[in-house]
């Protein structure tokens, strides 16, 4: 039968703080991505869309 | 027999990373990068025609993004040559911060989404251009030249003319002669600004095995070629004016930034042999990075004037 307690693999304070510093930089990425394409598509398609309720 | 067999996770595969957000944009040569997006913008502003302001943010985002992901892709390459030179010895991959595979990964992922942003959002030449300057960095260069041959950054060094070109293809969507200038101005000065380093970094990259110049012809032909290579760059370098795509502001600063090029490329020629030190090799080398940023700065301002004067006139 298998133990209760699993053996995890714990982190130091350094990889913690790593982990921290890329998934913020993922975050950011990710959000300026999103702006980006958003701000672009209004741009090139913008006059495509409808002004009023369809 | 246990449902969860218990696993000894010691290999160094599976090692937590230590990688930090900063050490993987040191993967993408920020000081190179830097250089790539200033001519890609002159490129970009000095086309005849204008495109939106956000858009051309976007093109020169993508531009640099691309430019990084073949950096990151170079340090994944050439990780074991970087190991034993003390320039490049504390990078992220040899240092151990960053494994080779989360580099390539990385570079991978970034090259791909630089140049469908710029295809999708701006126009698909200056994307195939861009991913055409990867390939030819990440390839060419890197796996094949550079280890290969002492003309490895005479041909390698197109790589780095690209960006002017992609910025004006980005706005005009085609390729012309005053790009193909601005390329050749970058080309042609790519060896001396890099032959003027391996003057006086000959001992590392010896202990690197690279064959650049001054390991392989010696340092005697190498400054004779450096030489030869300033007297092609500096008339190159005010062609712009001659052809009369620029002002004679621009024919004036080029001229004189060109003729100082040529002093300090002298100045290396008649280096003696015994010069250890080599001060004429490493001020040549600062001021070329003074020459290819002034001389675009002033294409810059032509570009900028000439645009204020027609919008005054209209």
């Amino acid at each position: 039968m298998a133990d209760d307690k699993l053996e995890m693999i714990e982190l130091t304070e350094r990889q913690k703080k790593a982990r921290r510093s890329r998934s913020v930089a993922i975050g950011l990425a990710l959000g300026a991505l999103v702006v980006i394409f958003y701000v672009a598509t209004f741009i090139k398609f913008g006059h495509f869309m409808p002004n009023g309720p369809m | 027999m246990a449902l969860v067999e218990e696993t000894r996770i010691e290999d160094a595969a599976f090692r937590m990373s230590e990688a930090t957000a900063g050490d993987y944009f040191a993967l993408l040569k920020p000081r190179v990068m830097s250089l790539v997006v200033f001519t890609a913008f002159v490129g970009l502003v000095a086309a005849p025609v204008s495109i939106n302001p956000l858009i051309a943010m976007i093109a020169i985002l993508a531009i640099a993004i691309g430019a990084g992901a073949s950096g990151a892709l170079n340090m994944w390459y050439d990780a074991d040559i970087d190991a034993v030179m003390t320039r490049t010895a504390s990078r992220p991959v040899p240092s151990g911060r960053v494994s080779p595979g989360e580099a390539l990964s990385f570079g991978l992922v970034l090259s791909a989404l630089s140049v469908m942003t710029l295809g999708v959002l701006v126009n698909w030449l200056s994307a195939a251009l861009l991913a055409f300057t990867i390939f030819f960095y990440a390839v060419i260069y890197t796996m094949w030249l550079k280890r290969w041959t002492p003309q490895n950054i005479v041909i390698g060094g197109a790589a780095g003319a690209f960006p002017p070109v992609i910025g004006w293809a980005a706005v005009t969507g085609s390729v012309s002669l005053e790009s193909v200038i601005l390329f050749l101005i970058i080309f042609l000065w790519t060896p001396p600004h890099f032959w003027a380093l391996a003057l006086f970094k000959a001992q590392d990259y010896g202990r690197a095995g690279i064959p650049m110049m001054p390991n392989v012809a010696g340092e005697a032909s190498t400054r004779r070629q450096i030489f030869a290579y300033a007297l092609i760059l500096a008339p190159v370098g005010v062609l712009p004016w001659f052809l009369g795509y620029v002002s004679i502001g621009y024919g004036i600063v080029s001229a004189i930034l060109g003729v100082g090029f040529v002093w300090y490329s002298w100045k290396v020629l008649m280096m003696p042999d015994s010069d250890r030190v080599m001060r004429p090799a490493k001020a040549l080398f600062g001021y070329s990075l003074l020459y290819l940023f002034a001389i675009f700065a002033a294409c810059l301002a032509d570009s900028v004037v000439e645009r204020a004067l027609a919008m005054g006139g209209a």
